[in-house]
């Protein structure tokens, strides 16, 4: 009867929590979005601003998350396969864009790269232009597939590739036919956490950004614009944009686990 | 083809895993490397495979120097104690894989996959997964993809260590007639002495990184040459400086020539062996095997006074 009554409780407690924090505001979203039918939410997210923003992320995406994961991949192998000195200050080093504030290191984008910057002799500008805002959305969301991919690596540990060697594989192959298809499900999930980060991030890239309409601007960053030029409608159809795209990556999130599981 | 290393140490920081190893292991034999865990015996198959690096000396296999071949070019084939099979593959493609890195044409290979799994018994279960394989079929799907390249050299790691001790038992006689069948040179690290002596031809025994002997089995058993290799490969009691089997201790119910007193401690009947447990007036604990019958003949119970002397005993010249 107690326990009964305390799961119940436990359960409210935790319902409740997420009802009144996540479901609530993203629900009001949703409504305002389509309070006076779809043909106003449709027309906001079709303005060639609120185009441009929308490939501009899907840019974003396209070039830090394959980046990323090519490093992360990399440096967990650094970690967990090599024997080098200061691995602790190389594994310290990862979890930096999870401690640093984005404002910050926006910012310190800007002490590298911008006109006054060391490299601000080059020809090509970087802040205040796409380059910028892809090395922000790299910065931030560099941890995710290393630290993902690492663990799975140490569990595996190094008996599937020293039997590949012995039977006559090159590293290279080693790694293509054995260590990969070990840790498919790691990467795969880094990939979707970098996806998420880097669909979301706002700080780090508004502080590079400029923020130039049309130019600029990426979905995040087109939804606090459209939001101070009190264009409500505008400000919550992109809203809807960006959570429907987190959503859909939270969503694969979820079917790969249930294959994993399956697997 | 024989395997000869030469004069091999390994260190790994302070720890002193091989202190200059010799061994021989001749063309088409089966030699275990016998020793307790942590003495080196894993370092040196490991050093054979050219998966660790020795410090110094020479591994030579079929006469030719290992030195500079790396481990995929050696030609050996390699068991891992826990399988290190290929999980996301099918026990076909885990036993292809060796062929299939050599680019043999797919006929040949599916040819010899399906040979090799007859050979380990496997042939119904070449579709399933790893996970799907108890850990006795598991570890002869391992042996069955190290064999598909035809190693010159085969080596196994503890190969029945994670397994329970009937299966263990049955792997055994197979491996031995399957070395019969195969032939090719193998050495396989045990800790277990019985293991050894069943399934070797020649033992070597490691202690502590140092080789202590190598032999026959029954070489081993009958002359040791120090008190480690004879406490390792059976029990054994140790009375003043001489060094008795519990077989070897005779058992009397007078006072003769050469006989210590001694008290009945205990009386296990094993079936046909019974185990006696004495204490000499010294103090010194003994213990004395014998069949049933002498010990009816003798009604030895707890606590009598019995006569025992060594009918056999080693002394060894201090070193």
């Amino acid at each position: 009867m107690r326990a009964d009554a305390s799961r119940l409780g436990l359960r409210t407690v935790a319902l409740g929590y997420l009802a009144l924090l996540l479901v609530a505001p993203v629900g009001l979203v949703f409504y305002r979005t389509f309070e006076h039918g779809l043909a106003p939410a449709w027309n906001s997210v079709t303005t060639p601003e609120a185009q441009h923003a929308f490939w501009l992320t899907i840019v974003m995406v396209a070039i830090a998350v394959p980046a990323n994961t090519l490093f992360g991949i990399g440096f967990a192998l650094l970690l967990e396969r090599t024997r080098i000195r200061g691995k602790a200050i190389l594994n310290a080093l990862v979890d930096l864009p999870f401690a640093i504030s984005p404002v910050v290191v926006g910012l310190a984008l800007i002490l590298v790269w911008g006109r006054d910057g060391w490299f601000g002799g080059l020809h090509w500008q970087v802040i205040f232009s796409t380059p910028g805002m892809v090395l922000a959305t790299i910065f931030v969301s560099l941890p995710f597939v290393v630290r993902e991919v690492a663990p799975v690596l140490r569990e595996i540990g190094t008996d599937q590739e020293e039997a590949a060697t012995t039977l006559g594989a090159s590293p290279w192959q080693t790694f293509w036919r054995v260590t990969l298809p070990a840790i498919r499900w790691g990467v795969a999930y880094g990939v979707i956490l970098t996806t998420a980060r880097a669909l979301g991030e706002f700080g780090a890239v508004s502080v590079v950004s400029g923020k130039l309409a049309g130019e600029t601007q990426t979905l995040t960053l087109h939804v606090e614009d459209r939001f101070q030029a009190f264009d409500l409608t505008g400000a919550y159809a992109a809203a809807v944009v960006l959570a429907l795209l987190a959503l859909s990556v939270i969503l694969s999130m979820t079917l790969l686990d249930r294959r994993r599981k399956d697997a | 083809m024989a395997i000869e290393v030469h004069g091999v140490s390994k260190r790994f920081g302070d720890f002193v895993a091989l202190d200059d190893v010799s061994l021989t292991v001749p063309d088409g034999s089966l030699t275990a490397l016998l020793g307790p865990s942590g003495g080196g015996k894993s370092t040196l198959l490991r050093v054979i495979a050219g998966l660790e690096v020795a410090d110094s000396g020479d591994v030579r296999i079929g006469g030719e120097s290992m030195g500079d071949v790396p481990a995929r070019k050696r030609g050996v084939g390699l068991v891992f104690q826990h399988y290190a099979a290929f999980k996301h593959m099918t026990v076909r493609d885990n036993v292809g894989f060796g062929l299939r890195i050599r680019r043999r044409p797919k006929p040949e290979v599916t040819a010899r996959v399906d040979e090799l799994l007859a050979l380990v018994h496997l042939h119904g279960l070449a579709d399933r997964y790893p996970s799907q394989l108890s850990g006795g079929q598991r570890q002869r799907m391992a042996l069955a993809r190290a064999l598909a390249v035809e190693p010159r050299v085969l080596l196994l790691d503890e190969p029945f260590g994670a397994l329970d001790a009937r299966v263990r038992a049955e792997l055994r006689e197979w491996l031995r007639r399957l070395h019969e069948e195969v032939h090719v040179t193998t050495i396989f690290v045990t800790h277990d002495q019985e293991e050894a002596m069943e399934v070797a031809e020649q033992i070597a025994v490691i202690n502590e990184g140092r080789l202590e002997q190598v032999g026959r089995p029954s070489d081993l058993y009958e002359s040791p040459a120090n008190p480690f290799v004879m406490g390792f490969v059976g029990p054994v009691n140790r009375i003043g400086e001489s060094w008795v089997r519990p077989h070897d201790v005779e058992l009397l119910l007078d006072r003769r020539e050469g006989t210590t007193e001694a008290l009945v401690d205990r009386v296990v009947r094993l079936g046909f062996e019974v185990r006696v447990t004495l204490t000499l007036a010294d103090g010194t604990a003994l213990s004395a095997q014998l069949t049933r019958a002498e010990v009816e003949e003798l009604e030895l119970e707890p606590g009598q006074i019995v006569h025992v002397r060594p009918h056999r005993s080693t002394v060894f010249s201090p070193a």
